[in-house]
């Protein structure tokens, strides 16, 4: 059972605390979890198998189904309507649910705070929104990721590889977390040779097939030669850029499989480790999680394995960084930093920490972009 | 006699074919290496077994109402619309941006609420009137110019959503400002069911006696049945024409404003989901029949709500409840070519001796 959540709770795990739980790594976690049964609600909202978004979190999910005493129910293609609170309720009142993963931005505000609302005795964990203290319920609480790590690393890969110089970012909407992915990518590129550009194209929405292939086939007319992108569903870009003889690093899921001749690396979600963190917590009575964070270090996110191509010299740059990443002692947005307008938006001497909510609400391009967000 | 004949045939022949739909849906499944039974059990559990299930079919059905009267209308007098999703996405634009654009002149409560889904249906009503206009005056087909000003509206949305009426807090999900709580449209009573029921289903049946007990909508559904005849008894065809447009798309217009008055709370890109493109599948399985549509929009609703239970019990795909609707509604709409047949085809396993040469003949 489910012991309710103390109401006059007053610590609230920060950003940094919750990284305090090094045990709770996937590989300790079979002994712990010999526990009374829990039912757990995961909810997506594009296809399951789409090789992007969704398809990062089923995989973990079918992860977490293989712990001992978890009954794991899960609903694809849920739309961000009422459709997704009837759907969170069912779970609940019909299935029994007392943990619920709602995985789209969009689920948050309204829908995943009305249940909530509702629904107090029921852990709500959100991927992807700003939950803040005394504004929404203590029961609800947001995880994501800092895969910018990741796409840096992409970067400093693509850096080494690309012989035009130019490379392609296929993007859905200029928003924060897709800005930080572009920027991060670009730094990382540029950080190998700083002729290097980034051409973006902005699709408009999150899953827009046609729009993609267009955007991917542009780009590579115009010398683009490696490409990656941030869209609900990489595969589109990923083979159309293959097909036309072009470099790609993926994003979200592996899209190795898809063009194994093509693909460098990617960077990748590890989102069991979110859901068997905040899992625990709910089996053991523990205080909710409100806002979980993490990156390469505490292994939120992962690089796919380098294609057969990737020369030595890349390989062993990367690798440096990552090393770097790991132990904590770089930071991607460090000052001086110019926007591609040439504006100052990180002064020298000013450095971010990924933690730093601020970056949640990044407006712009780095120098070395062709863009406009 | 004929007329109850009639109306049991009418009920009976969807029934079959729902019958039909939901017996091919227990091969596939079966053939899928799942149990039909379990299948169909939870089918009818998830959208009618008990008051959370029944809540949920008619919450999700509520929205089709309305967009399906946009198919319907210009339906009957002739005009193949398929344009709802545009008015959707500008109802609930324009309900949103009313409290930013006239700041302190909405008031609270149900007349600022009224107010706002005024607006909606009026920026509705505009878009579809203009798809009848560009028909009427101009010859071009409304099925395609609706269509395309569809993907205008949705782009205008966009650009506004995103661009001008865009709040700034609304960092990753770019969104207008929220309306405020007392602007908001609450649940009926104690039910878990917004107020845009009501809406949907007092739309249908103002609009079935508008067809059927009035003047202006007999004249509307003469023009539907032969514009030539219709001018010649000196009907006014252009104006009735773009009525029944405008007020297709003012259903259309106002379940925007309802999704974001009763849901959303802004505007913003989750209002885009088909709702409208929904619509004119259960305006054509409804026949275009304001009456048909209340039920045939529970239908759906209830296949959209089992098919969520289906996931989860089942671990079926998304796609096989559209499986399932795809064998219902094609049954139901080849079991047209039953109609006016099937009493006959009763009446000559009841008789068989007594009418052996009026059986044959019916039968033939």
């Amino acid at each position: 059972m489910n012991r309710p959540l103390h109401p006059t709770r007053r610590h609230l795990l920060a950003a940094g605390a919750a990284f305090a739980l090094p045990g709770a790594l996937p590989g300790s976690l079979g002994g712990a979890f010999a526990q009374a049964p829990i039912t757990v609600g995961m909810l997506y909202v594009g296809p399951r198998d789409d090789f992007g978004y969704n398809q990062a979190h089923a995989e973990a999910a079918a992860q977490l189904k293989k712990m001992p005493g978890i009954k794991l129910v899960e609903e694809e293609n849920v739309p961000e309507t009422q459709a997704v609170q009837k759907s969170m309720q069912g779970m609940i009142s019909q299935d029994g649910a007392t943990l619920l993963f709602p995985t789209s931005f969009g689920y948050f505000d309204p829908h995943m705070l009305a249940i909530a609302g509702k629904n107090p005795k029921v852990r709500f964990s959100h991927c992807g929104g700003m939950w803040t203290k005394g504004k929404h319920p203590d029961n609800t609480g947001s995880f994501f990721g800092y895969i910018d790590e990741a796409q840096y690393l992409n970067g400093v890969i693509a850096g080494h590889m690309s012989k035009s110089k130019k490379l392609g970012f296929v993007a859905a909407k200029p928003i924060p977390q897709v800005l930080r992915n572009i920027n991060a990518f670009t730094m990382g590129a540029r950080s190998v040779d700083p002729k290097i550009t980034t051409n973006v194209i902005f699709t408009g929405d999150w899953s827009m097939p046609v729009k993609e292939a267009e955007a991917t086939n542009g780009l590579a007319d115009q010398g683009v030669d490696v490409f990656t992108c941030h869209v609900d569903g990489p595969k589109v870009v990923m083979e159309t850029a293959a097909k036309r003889g072009k470099m790609v690093c993926g994003y979200h899921a592996s899209q190795a499989k898809l063009a194994p001749q093509a693909y460098l690396t990617g960077a990748e979600w590890n989102w069991l480790t979110a859901y068997t963190q905040i899992l625990e917590a709910a089996r053991t009575g523990k205080p909710h999680p409100n806002f979980v964070r993490g990156g390469l270090k505490e292994g939120f996110v992962k690089s796919s394995p380098y294609g057969a191509m990737v020369s030595e010299g890349a390989r062993k740059n990367a690798e440096d960084v990552r090393k770097k990443m790991m132990a904590g002692a770089f930071d991607i947005f460090g000052g001086e930093l110019k926007d591609n307008t040439g504006k100052v938006v990180v002064p020298k001497g000013k450095v971010f920490k990924q933690t730093d909510v601020e970056l949640e609400g990044m407006n712009y391009l780095v120098e070395g972009v062709i863009g406009k967000a | 006699m004929s007329t109850l004949r009639d109306s049991a045939e009418a009920l009976a022949l969807p029934l079959l074919a729902l019958a039909g739909g939901l017996a091919l849906f227990g091969a596939f499944v079966w053939f899928d290496g799942h149990d039909p039974l379990q299948a169909w059990a939870l089918l009818f559990r998830g959208a009618f077994g008990d008051a959370f299930s029944l809540q949920n079919t008619l919450q999700r059905a509520a929205p089709l109402m309305l967009t399906a009267l946009a198919v319907a209308l210009p339906a009957r007098v002739g005009l193949t619309v398929i344009g709802g999703e545009g008015a959707l996405v500008l109802g609930g634009l324009a309900c949103a941006a009313l409290p930013v654009l006239l700041p302190g002149l909405i008031p609270g409560g149900t007349a600022g609420a009224t107010l706002l889904l005024l607006a909606a249906g009026v920026a509705g009503a505009a878009w579809i009137a203009l798809a009848g206009a560009l028909r009427q005056f101009r010859g071009v087909n409304e099925t395609i110019s609706s269509l395309l000003l569809g993907y205008i509206a949705i782009a205008l949305f966009k650009h506004i959503v995103e661009g001008p009426l865009r709040d700034p807090a609304s960092l990753n999900k770019p969104s207008t400002l929220p309306l405020p709580e007392s602007l908001r449209i609450g649940t009926i009573g104690a039910y878990d069911v917004h107020w845009g029921l009501v809406f949907g289903v007092v739309a249908c049946l103002l609009a079935a006696f508008w067809l059927s007990a009035t003047t202006h909508g007999l004249a509307t559904r003469v023009v539907g049945g032969n514009l030539r005849a219709a001018r010649l008894v000196g009907l006014p065809a252009d104006r009735l024409v773009i009525t029944a447009c405008a007020l297709g798309g003012a259903a259309a217009g106002l379940a925007g404003g309802i999704e974001v008055a009763a849901v959303h709370q802004s505007a913003n890109a989750s209002l885009i989901v088909g709702l409208g493109y929904t619509g004119i599948l259960v305006s054509f399985v409804a026949r275009h029949h304001p009456l048909a549509i209340i039920p045939v929009a529970i239908l759906f609703g209830g296949f959209l709500a089992a098919g969520s239970l289906l996931q989860r019990r089942m671990g079926l795909p998304d796609a096989s409840v559209q499986v399932l609707m795809g064998f219902c509604f094609v049954f139901i709409l080849a079991s047209e070519a039953w109609r006016g047949r099937l009493g006959t085809l009763f009446a000559v396993r009841r008789a068989p001796v007594t009418l052996p040469a009026g059986g044959a003949a019916g039968a033939a």
